[in-house]
């Protein structure tokens, strides 16, 4: 039996013990005490955020008192001076360098992808394996070569450099992330298509889309959040023009003395990007940081 | 099993015409093997262009004596750097920080994780509106989050920690509440809770997911059959949620043991907080000793290694139950 039969029989099987195994109803309420209780550990996690959100719009003597001024008045003052702080162009870095990264990890990965589950290469899981091995090997491992390599070919604090290897920081996760989603696109379903000349455009649209587009979101907005997040290179290979929003905001924090309300403001400016994208798709979120293991 | 037979519908039709003749049949297979890596060639050449190299060049300046201070002493000067490495205290602290970190981060985070992801999976008013709360952590920049701790939670004049405790001695009429000074006087705990926070709600992600993916009528049979919550949960939820912890645990590890942000801004390695993360930076950074940052890297992906194996094991089995072989 063929490696390909083989996946075609797997996918088919998740997906039948998916469908047959129906998804379980939350559990009946209960006692109404776990409700509160859930509730009281949502507003716990949620109140360093919540105290965030409300310091930025404070003064900064309001903001450093003891205990908390939760009802001082509001104020715009500490967004004021986070923008009048030139944080435009590292902002802007950072959009770039997430976004370029992203749709450059999507362009290997998706064929990668496709490689290993629709049309498997031999050894097809030892390559899986490989690319999340790189996983282990820590950033800081390498981070001394391509400082020099940087250095040497004259990519110090350049944007571009830091894309590549934001790219190759997430290609990994992303791979692992769409070989999940491929695996279940009907290999059967496809040969059946092609057999009665369907088009390669017409078979992607109506039986590879379905199934990859949810899987190209998820990786989206992992690689996206990844990228956003990530200090160590961009604090060691960049320094004033190609520099990145958590670099300008370690910086922020140090050279402005301390300024809890600024501090919060950018902090909040720095993550709403996140925030916004984590909110708006929760479902994916969950598959995407269980490299799709999860659906 | 090979993917040595394709199926004859993946065939072009002049293959096709001819599929029956045994001859040609090996230089058709190695055709259709290469065809079928294309596909993943680019991908894999970037990754090892850009991972494995660095490495290799780790390894090599390993072996030299290289700091930028002194270009004239440069030169390979065998094992001096790993004997440096093996006998230095501040690494040894370092590695010892680096594994109570993770562990206890990664337990911690695992246990509340799996407790909330229990309360969640119940039915309740505002139940979109309180996960949407608990993701909230994790959404947050890490470096936001590791400044946000630093100065508006864990300060010991104005953070919100000692805050909260002065109103709550005020209540009970104490004008004198205590008042510890969290970053100085526990300086790994502090790095711990900021982290614990961020990851407790990946934790509760996945297992709340994996809670919600449990076959129904099993619990609905075992509590016919007069089982009771705890014997339900015992032997039948938690075997379930075990493959779940596991990766929770694996993907945990992988970021924590990696931790760069929270230690470089909640106390900049002070105070026996230094990970292996930020040693090594500070090797190449301040003491520009790129000999000894290269061989306490490789010292560090040794270890990783070795850990590694075990962890991908785990993965393995898991994967293995997903594709069902």
């Amino acid at each position: 039996m063929s490696t390909h039969t083989n996946s075609a029989v797997a996918a088919t099987s998740f997906k039948g013990s998916g469908a047959r195994k129906k998804r379980r109803t939350p559990e009946d309420g209960g006692h109404p005490a776990w409700g509160i209780a859930a509730w009281a550990v949502g507003l716990l996690f949620a109140a360093p955020v919540l105290f965030m959100l409300l310091t930025s719009f404070h003064s900064e003597t309001d903001a450093a008192t003891n205990p908390p001024s939760v009802l001082a008045p509001l104020t715009l003052d500490g967004y004021r001076s986070f923008f009048a702080g030139q944080p435009w162009p590292p902002l802007i870095n950072s959009l770039t360098a997430s976004v370029v990264s992203t749709l450059l990890v999507l362009v290997l990965a998706v064929p990668a992808a496709y490689a290993l589950s629709i049309k498997p290469v031999e050894k097809w899981t030892d390559v899986l394996f490989f690319f999340l091995s790189t996983k282990f090997l820590p950033i800081v491992a390498g981070l001394l070569p391509l400082y020099l390599f940087a250095n040497s070919i004259g990519v110090l604090d350049n944007i571009t450099f830091l894309i590549l290897l934001y790219t190759s920081m997430n290609l990994p996760i992303a791979v692992w992330m769409m070989r999940s989603f491929l695996a279940e696109v009907p290999v059967e379903m496809m040969e059946a298509a092609q057999l009665d000349g369907a088009g390669l455009i017409t078979m992607l649209r109506s039986v590879v889309a379905p199934v990859a587009l949810p899987g190209i979101a998820a990786t989206s907005l992992i690689c996206f959040i990844f990228s956003w997040n990530e200090l160590l290179l961009a604090r060691t290979l960049t320094s004033t023009v190609a520099s990145t929003s958590p670099v300008f905001l370690t910086s922020f924090a140090t050279s402005q003395g301390l300024f809890l309300a600024q501090v919060c403001a950018a902090a909040v400016v720095i993550s709403l990007p996140v925030l916004a994208a984590g909110f708006a798709a929760q479902d994916k979120l969950v598959q995407g940081l269980s490299l799709g293991a999860v659906k | 099993m090979t993917t040595a037979t394709p199926a004859a519908s993946e065939l072009t039709p002049e293959q096709r015409t001819t599929y029956q003749a045994p001859q040609g049949q090996a230089a058709r297979d190695r055709r259709e093997a290469r065809r079928r890596r294309i596909p993943l060639l680019p991908a894999l050449v970037f990754t090892i262009a850009a991972t494995q190299l660095p490495f290799l060049a780790t390894i090599v300046i390993s072996f030299m004596d290289y700091r930028a201070l002194r270009p004239d002493q440069r030169g390979f000067t065998g094992f001096d750097n790993y004997v440096q490495v093996f006998t230095n205290p501040a690494i040894r602290s370092a590695v010892l920080t680096t594994i109570l970190l993770t562990a206890t981060v990664v337990i911690v985070s695992l246990v509340l994780g799996t407790a909330i992801a229990l309360l969640l999976d119940r039915k309740f008013i505002g139940r979109g509106a309180v996960r949407t709360m608990m993701i909230a952590p994790f959404l947050v920049v890490p470096v936001a989050a590791a400044l946000l701790w630093k100065h508006g939670i864990l300060n010991s004049g104005y953070g919100l920690l000692n805050g909260v405790l002065t109103w709550v001695w005020g209540i009970f009429g104490s004008d004198s509440p205590p008042q510890p000074a969290w970053l100085t006087d526990y300086p790994l705990l502090s790095i711990e809770l900021s982290l614990i926070w961020q990851w407790t709600p990946f934790m509760m992600l996945i297992l709340l997911a994996g809670l919600q993916s449990k076959p129904g009528d099993v619990v609905e049979a075992a509590r016919m059959d007069g089982a009771g919550a705890w014997q339900i949960f015992r032997y039948i939820t938690f075997p379930h949620l075990r493959r779940y912890l596991e990766l929770g645990g694996l993907l945990g590890s992988i970021y924590i043991v990696q931790a760069f942000d929270s230690v470089f801004i909640i106390t900049a390695g002070a105070l026996g907080t230094a990970n292996l993360p930020y040693t090594i930076y500070a090797t190449f950074f301040q003491q520009q000793n790129y000999g000894l940052a290269s061989a306490q890297g490789v010292v560090v992906v040794i270890g990783t290694i070795i850990i590694a194996t075990f962890a991908l094991r785990t993965v393995s089995s898991l994967f293995d139950e997903e594709t069902g072989r």
